[in-house]
């Protein structure tokens, strides 16, 4: 694997994301230990380029970071000159002089990661743009699933909810579809894509977008997508497609249910499937860690030698 | 400037008066005096008594009327870092256009004859081509209360639109349709519903799901085009649909001109050359508006081009400054840098069969002077010498950095092209000269 950026999960075959996922595991060995630092990055310094608010994927990051002994820049967007009306082109220009290494960036224009590539000589980790991609979520999930499913192959795999406005639902798309599993997309039309890709089928109904699935991917419902006339109300939304018990019944009997976080309880999902024994998130998070340092030490270079 | 000027043994092609054949131009005074495509021995004669004129060799070339941009934006005022109308006009004549129309959404509005006589006097001083102003419909483009629709066009504005708005109250259009009347003029329509396009940054179908950008359906021009022709039908007003960009545009315009509607249309050679895949990589030259669509309306806009639904091939010449396209892909302004790349993507639908030459000639120079009634785009006896000589078969690679407009946003940068003007002739002077 001779990859300089992680942008899209375009950007890698099976065979990578395999190797990607067995390094991480590799990692989790090494989160287990009494010292979790490893010099793996050392003299490497990464900037966290966030101009979107984040708690969990910025922290996952900078953690991860430091496990592989890098410094760690935060570049916080709000304090920044930025709010005086700096350019992206400058922004990144400046970051460049300081001679770093990786820049890790969520922005909300799709296309951000690649601008900054195409502009500035330096590792790009896209770590959300726009409504495009989400690559180490959906790397994360993948991890999550084969720690859980062992292989990809015939998986049928459930994506739920806000199709359209979601990353991490593209971003799982293409990177299920080259391992091997069998997409579906279920929720309201208006949050379906109007042109997905032919391989996918699409459920209105999320009792029969559930029937024989063994993963289901639930999505963040945002609430500004109500007031764009996207569904009526929140209650109108979790009466169809909320995540009850009774509905997760339709899905096979160890079925694994998976939420990116945050969660809205009793909107796209009710408490006792988020607090169920199927739910899986908080090993997504876990995993969300090693999944990162995966991808910065192959950036970097790095070969996985298990 | 020579006063007498003949331009010899060109392929001469005038749609107006249906001309196609090799022969000579005769010029004076700034006028055409004769056009002669009689054999060469009786035009040797000819030029025996006519005597002291510059000559111009034009073998292997086209002569043609010179072309009319229906459709373009100089900046000025307001916007002079992007473009002037000098420069402006400059890369007009440098891409075969002797006449330009310049858009209304300059800063101020041109939303009075104050503004069109400040456009008009900056063109007398420093254009180099014929500038036609368009004014906007509506105060300050607001799409709220009529402009001075009659002041304007007494001052010299040829057409009137809110170009890069859509007069979206229906009451405000049929009304401006229907006060148009009185002098005769026609109102442009840019044909977007701003609601239905929501915040799509580019076509709205597979490309877009690909590339994870926000789509802007066909629709959001259709239902428009389709509201201004029922508009247009009531009322009895002109009106002609800027940059036509969808399948669905050109079937409902093709109906509307079987009905018998008072309706004409353009589109530009980013419609009929790029699909929105162009937009691969986030390049923001490619970001327009309408934006790049489908390959199904690519072909139809040839298709509309070949049958006449669609009359003018208009530019929507939109140059910026290089800081307006070095951002984000949302955050990019819209629009292409046209003038100088139009005529060698448009010869390509007739070196694909698409159209003839002549059909081609026509939808550069007659048919916007039709739309607009402008005194120019024949080679008639009398008409203003306004020519352009091209030659089809120079090939050349599209630099921008080599373009003569201020703005250097164009998606065709690297692209090997064919055809280049070698001389364009405004009022009987050499404009530009290769």
């Amino acid at each position: 694997m001779r990859l300089k950026h992680l942008i899209s999960m375009r950007d890698l075959t099976r065979v990578d994301i395999h190797q990607m996922l067995d390094t991480a595991s590799s990692f989790k060995d090494v989160l287990k230990r009494d010292i979790k630092k490893v010099p793996a990055l050392r003299g490497k310094t990464v900037v966290n380029l966030f101009y979107e608010p984040s708690t969990r994927t910025r922290t996952s990051f900078e953690i991860a970071e430091k496990r592989l002994s890098t410094d760690v820049v935060n570049f916080a967007v709000s304090s920044s000159s930025v709010t005086k009306g700096e350019s992206l082109f400058d922004t990144i220009k400046n970051i460049e002089a300081y001679g770093v290494d990786f820049v890790v960036v969520r922005h909300s224009s799709t296309g951000v990661p690649n601008f900054i590539a195409e502009h500035m000589d330096v590792s790009v980790i896209n770590a959300g743009d726009g409504i495009n991609e989400h690559p180490t979520q959906a790397l994360l999930d993948a991890l999550t699933i084969r720690e859980h499913k062992g292989s990809f192959e015939g998986l049928e795999v459930a994506i739920v909810g806000d199709i359209i406005h979601s990353r991490v639902a593209r971003s799982n798309m293409i990177g299920l579809l080259t391992l091997g599993a069998k997409v579906r997309f279920v929720g309201p039309p208006t949050l379906l894509p109007p042109q997905a890709p032919p391989e996918i089928n699409m459920y209105y109904s999320l009792e029969e977008g559930l029937k024989g699935v063994d993963v289901i991917i639930m999505l963040r419902i945002q609430m500004e997508r109500m007031n764009k006339s996207f569904f009526p109300t929140t209650a109108d939304y979790f009466s169809h497609w909320g995540l009850t018990n009774e509905r997760l019944a339709r899905a096979e009997k160890n079925a694994i249910v998976m939420h990116p976080g945050p969660m809205n309880r009793g909107i796209e999902i009710a408490s006792d499937v988020a607090d169920g024994p199927q739910n899986v998130i908080l090993q997504q998070v876990t995993n969300g860690l090693a999944v990162r340092m995966s991808v910065l030490y192959h950036l970097s270079g790095g070969e996985h030698h298990a | 400037m020579p006063e007498k000027l003949c331009i010899q043994n060109g392929h001469i092609v005038d749609p107006s008066q249906k001309l196609d054949g090799t022969g000579d131009i005769h010029i004076e005074d700034g006028k055409i005096v004769s056009v002669d495509i009689t054999s060469a021995k009786s035009r040797a004669k000819a030029k025996l008594t006519s005597g002291g004129a510059h000559v111009f060799e034009a073998a292997g070339m086209y002569v043609v009327p010179g072309f009319i941009d229906m459709h373009v934006h100089l900046r000025e005022p307001g916007f002079e870092h992007k473009e002037t109308i000098e420069t402006g006009t400059k890369a007009a004549v440098k891409g075969g256009f002797t006449s330009v129309c310049c858009m209304p959404n300059t800063s101020p509005v041109n939303d009075s004859d104050v503004v069109t006589g400040f456009i008009l006097n900056r063109a007398a001083g420093t254009a180099v081509c014929r500038v036609f102003p368009i004014g906007s419909i509506t105060k300050g483009q607001k799409g709220e209360e009529l402009a001075e629709i009659g002041c304007m066009h007494d001052a010299g504005c040829v057409g009137f639109s809110d170009d890069g708005k859509t007069v979206m109250n229906s009451l405000i259009m049929r009304r401006a349709l229907e006060y148009a009347k009185a002098f005769g003029t026609t109102m442009i329509s840019h044909a977007e519903d701003v609601v239905l396009a929501e915040d799509g940054v580019m076509n709205e179908g597979a490309a877009a799901a690909y590339f994870g950008l926000r789509g802007s359906p066909a629709a959001a021009e259709e239902v428009i085009v389709a509201r201004d022709i029922i508009l247009a039908q009531m009322t009895g007003g002109k009106v002609h649909i800027a940059h036509v960009s969808t399948k669905g545009s050109v079937e409902l315009i093709r109906r509307a001109k079987k009905d018998g509607v008072n309706i004409t249309a353009e589109t530009c050679p980013h419609y009929f050359t790029l699909t929105d895949m162009a937009v691969a990589g986030y390049n923001t030259a490619a970001r327009v508006n309408p934006p790049l669509r489908s390959d199904e309306d690519v072909a139809a806009m040839k298709a509309g081009l070949a049958d006449g639904t669609i009359d003018a091939i208009a530019t929507d010449h939109a140059p910026h400054h290089r800081d307006d396209k070095l951002v984000e892909f949302d955050k990019a302004l819209c629009g292409i840098s046209g003038l100088e790349t139009a005529l060698a993507l448009s010869l390509q639908l007739v070196r694909d069969g698409v159209l003839t030459m002549s059909q081609l000639i026509a939808a550069l120079s007659c048919a916007p002077a039709r739309i607009l009634g402008l005194p120019v785009g024949t080679l008639a006896a009398g008409a203003p010498a306004d020519v352009t000589v091209f030659d089809p078969k120079h090939i050349w690679t599209v630099d921008s950095q080599q373009l003569i407009s201020k703005g250097r946003n164009t998606p065709f940068h690297g692209m090997t092209v064919q055809g280049l003007p070698v001389l364009t002739i405004v009022s009987g002077n050499i404009a530009y000269a290769l």
